[in-house]
Parts: structure tokens; C-alpha cells; sequence
């Protein structure tokens, strides 16, 4: 009976894990570097409601990426990719600006999302 | 005495192109009212507020070359020269940062910091205080500020206020951080809750416009600290245009920059600052007159600018000195 209910329990396990993964494995993944100072892409268009990840990475020296309204704040180290899952929730156009001081034009160095 | 904060903190304030001159309880004791609150604040915080002025300069960003502004440290250097005539001289002056623009050479960044402190040594006042602002802090974490003025955060008392700097721009983001907060609850633990206290740092401490990164993101956490007491104000610089917000009882200044302005965050959505005029080389760079009426209990404001001077020269600046008095 202790065996029956393991196995029953791995094959759940494994089953949920799967299940994740897929639906980890299906969402959009956006890259988006970051550069003195300017982020590639500087526009990108989501869905209301539809999990993303973004897939932030820094091709010079640290930066960060911060938008309020959706409720990212992250730093951008080089050499590492950082991602974040995103859902919007809220419609509209949003700015999102480096807020991890990188130089002398930093104050210019942004991009905006828009979700529709 | 709630509703005494106006009396007992007064202020004429005079933004000289990024000053403000702030009177701390002129004529306190030339009132029944007045005797009895420095009475009642020197039994509570042991020592009586004595009036006094002080000025706020800030973004003076010695080392930029524009565009916009093609003038350099000349707003910067005005200022000084406008402070100095001064009918009614200041005990001190507060630099809320960006005192210089950042340089990716540390030797250029160094000689820069020197001429800052060769311009404002011009300035005739007994002491200078300056917290650090993005530029002279961000890419060194501080290092270069510290080497010339000591620690980034502190405190002081002058003449019955307590005075705290706080820095919100050598951390990896625009935050205080958990040691500063920390360190900020300690400071005020041996006041009373009416102690007058002024604050001063480079960025807000709330939310004006975080997409124009005018925010500190712990800020609210430092405003939860000092909101038991009856009489704080916070003075910043940052946004380079003057603004006043009030939260709960609490007033939040900005002080104009030196160097160029930006325009009104509720009315522009892109951030980008108000273009150079050549005519009007220090418009928007102008002073700012804040004064309290007497039994009047909200700030008076207004605003002039320096072009706009009937006189210019000595006399500009005599009848400049008589307008902020008034």
C-alpha cells in the first residue's frame, strides 16, 4: 500500500513539474539590452493579462531598469542575464528608465511598454 | 501649540538661481506669542530657537558644458555674488548636491570638486553643509565626496533646530537603504516630538515623478520615522525647478538649480529641460521668495526672476536684497 501511494505521488509530482515547465517554457521571452544609454529595444508592446519574461542583460556596465506601474525594479549586471516575469495588469504606455546611475547621460537613458 | 509651526518657523526664502534663503523665526520674541513658544521649546528640547537665516543652493553641476546651458558655473557664481550682499547674513549654507557633473575620469572629476569648493569658498558665511546628489556620488559610491567633505549623512543642531542630511544617491538605486534608516531612527530618538527638525537631501523623499527617477524608493520609510514630530520640513534639490508639496504636516521644498531647469513635471510628459535663451541667460534660474505674514499660517510664495531686475549691477542687487527683506 506504501509503494502504490509513492509511485502515486511521483506521478503527481512529475506531472506538475511538466505542467510548469510547459507553461514556463510557453511564455514570450522579450530581450532587451541595455547600453550607455539607451535601451534596445526602446519600445516594446505587451498584452493585458499575458505573462512575459524579460530577458534583461547589460552589455557595458551595470544599470538598472526600473517601471513603477508594472512593478519592476531590477538591476542589470554585465555579464548576467536577469529575468523577469511579467503580467500586466493595467493598460496604457509606461516609461521605464535606468535608475542605477551610469554616467553622464543617464538621465536621457530610458524606454517605454506599452500594453494593450 | 499644533498650530503654531508657522509662527514659530518662519521663512523668507530668496532662490538665487538655485538658492533659497530661509529665515528661521524672525521676530520670534517680538510677540507675547513668541516668548511663550521659545519658552515651551526650550523646556522640551533644552535649547530655546534663536532666529536665524540660512540658504539652500544646490545643482550647481561645476563641470557641465551643455547643451543646454552654455554658461557654466556663471548662475553659480552670480549666486555667490548676490549672497554676499545680503542685508541679513546667513549662519550657514546647505548644498543639496550635485554640486558637480560626473566625469568617467577621476582626475577630471577631482579638479572638478576643487572648483566647486573654490566658487563657494567666495560665499561669506561661518559654515557649509552639502550632501552629495547622483553626479558627484553615483559612480564612485561616494568616495570623491567624502574625501573633501566627510561623511555623506549626519546631523547638527543650530540655535534650537536639528538639522539632518541624508543621502539617497551613493546606494546602487535612489534609496536610503536599511543602515541609513537605521541610523536616521537613532538620531532622532533623544528629541521630542517638538523638536523643529529640517531635513535636506538631493533627491524627494516622495513620489513627484518616479519615470523622471524624482523619487526615493525608501523615502516613505524615513517620512514614517519622522512623522511623530509636529514640525519637520524637508528641503531637496534634484528636479532643478522650485516646488513645494505638503504630506500630512510635513512641507517638502525644492530649491532651483544653477546651471538649467526643468520643466513642470504635471504638465510636460517628456523630461527634457527648458531650452537655453541666450536674452534671458538666467530665467528660470531666478529667485525665490517664500515669506509667512505675520499671524498668517501658510507659506507665502513668489517668485522673481533675476533678469527681470529693474537695475542691474550693484543697485540690481541692492534693490534684490530689499525685495527678499520685505
Amino acid at each position: 500500500m506504501k509503494v502504490r501511494f509513492a509511485i502515486a505521488l511521483a506521478v503527481l509530482l512529475f506531472v506538475s513539474v511538466r505542467i510548469h515547465v510547459q507553461a514556463a517554457e510557453q511564455d514570450k521571452v522579450i530581450p532587451i539590452v541595455a547600453k550607455r544609454f539607451a535601451f534596445t529595444p526602446d519600445h516594446v508592446v505587451l498584452k493585458k493579462g499575458e505573462p512575459v519574461i524579460l530577458r534583461l542583460s547589460s552589455e557595458d556596465v551595470t544599470h538598472g531598469f526600473f517601471v513603477r506601474p508594472l512593478k519592476v525594479d531590477e538591476l542589470i549586471e554585465p555579464g548576467k542575464t536577469v529575468d523577469v516575469k511579467v503580467t500586466p495588469e493595467q493598460t496604457g504606455t509606461f516609461n521605464v528608465i535606468c535608475h542605477h546611475f551610469c554616467g553622464a547621460g543617464h538621465g536621457n537613458m530610458k524606454m517605454s511598454i506599452t500594453v494593450e | 501649540m499644533k498650530n503654531t509651526r508657522r509662527d514659530f518657523m518662519k521663512f523668507a526664502g530668496l532662490s538665487l538661481g538655485l538658492g533659497t534663503l530661509y529665515a528661521v523665526a524672525p521676530g520670534l520674541h517680538s510677540s507675547a506669542f513668541g516668548e511663550e513658544f521659545a519658552r515651551h521649546t526650550k523646556n522640551m528640547n533644552g535649547e530655546a530657537v534663536k532666529p536665524f537665516t540660512f540658504l539652500q543652493l544646490s545643482d550647481s553641476h561645476v563641470g557641465f558644458n551643455g547643451p543646454p546651458d552654455p554658461l557654466g558655473t556663471a548662475a553659480f557664481e552670480r549666486a555667490v555674488n548676490v549672497v554676499n550682499v545680503m542685508q541679513q547674513k546667513p549662519d550657514f549654507v546647505l548644498f543639496t548636491g550635485d554640486l558637480t557633473h560626473d566625469s568617467e575620469d577621476k582626475d577630471v572629476h577631482a579638479k572638478r570638486m576643487q572648483r566647486f569648493k573654490e566658487i563657494a569658498s567666495g560665499i561669506k558665511t561661518p559654515k557649509m553643509f552639502h550632501v552629495p546628489g547622483e553626479h558627484d556620488a553615483g559612480l564612485d559610491q561616494g568616495v570623491l565626496f567624502r574625501e573633501n567633505f566627510g561623511e555623506t549623512h549626519y546631523s547638527f543642531d543650530h540655535k534650537g533646530v536639528h538639522f539632518i542630511g541624508l543621502d539617497n544617491v551613493s546606494r546602487s538605486k535612489p534609496e536610503l537603504g536599511a543602515e541609513q534608516l537605521a541610523w536616521l531612527k537613532n538620531d532622532l530618538a533623544r528629541f521630542p516630538k517638538t523638536a523643529p527638525i529640517v531635513v535636506f537631501t538631493h533627491r524627494p523623499l516622495f513620489d513627484l515623478r518616479p519615470d523622471w527617477e524624482w523619487f526615493t524608493s525608501d523615502g516613505d520609510e524615513a517620512m514614517n520615522l519622522l512623522a511623530p514630530y509636529e514640525h519637520v520640513t524637508v528641503l531637496y534639490g534634484h528636479i532643478h525647478r522650485d516646488d513645494e508639496h505638503t504630506e500630512g504636516h510635513v512641507k517638502h521644498y525644492a530649491a532651483r538649480s544653477l546651471i538649467f531647469a526643468f520643466p513642470d513635471p504635471q504638465t510636460t510628459g517628456e523630461k527634457k529641460s527648458i531650452p537655453f535663451d541666450k536674452d534671458h541667460p538666467f530665467q528660470n534660474l531666478g529667485l525665490r521668495q517664500v515669506s509667512v505674514p505675520k499671524n498668517v499660517d501658510d507659506l507665502a510664495v513668489s517668485d522673481v526672476e533675476l533678469t527681470l531686475r529693474e537695475y542691474s549691477g550693484v543697485n540690481g542687487i541692492q534693490q534684490l536684497s530689499k525685495a527678499v527683506m520685505k
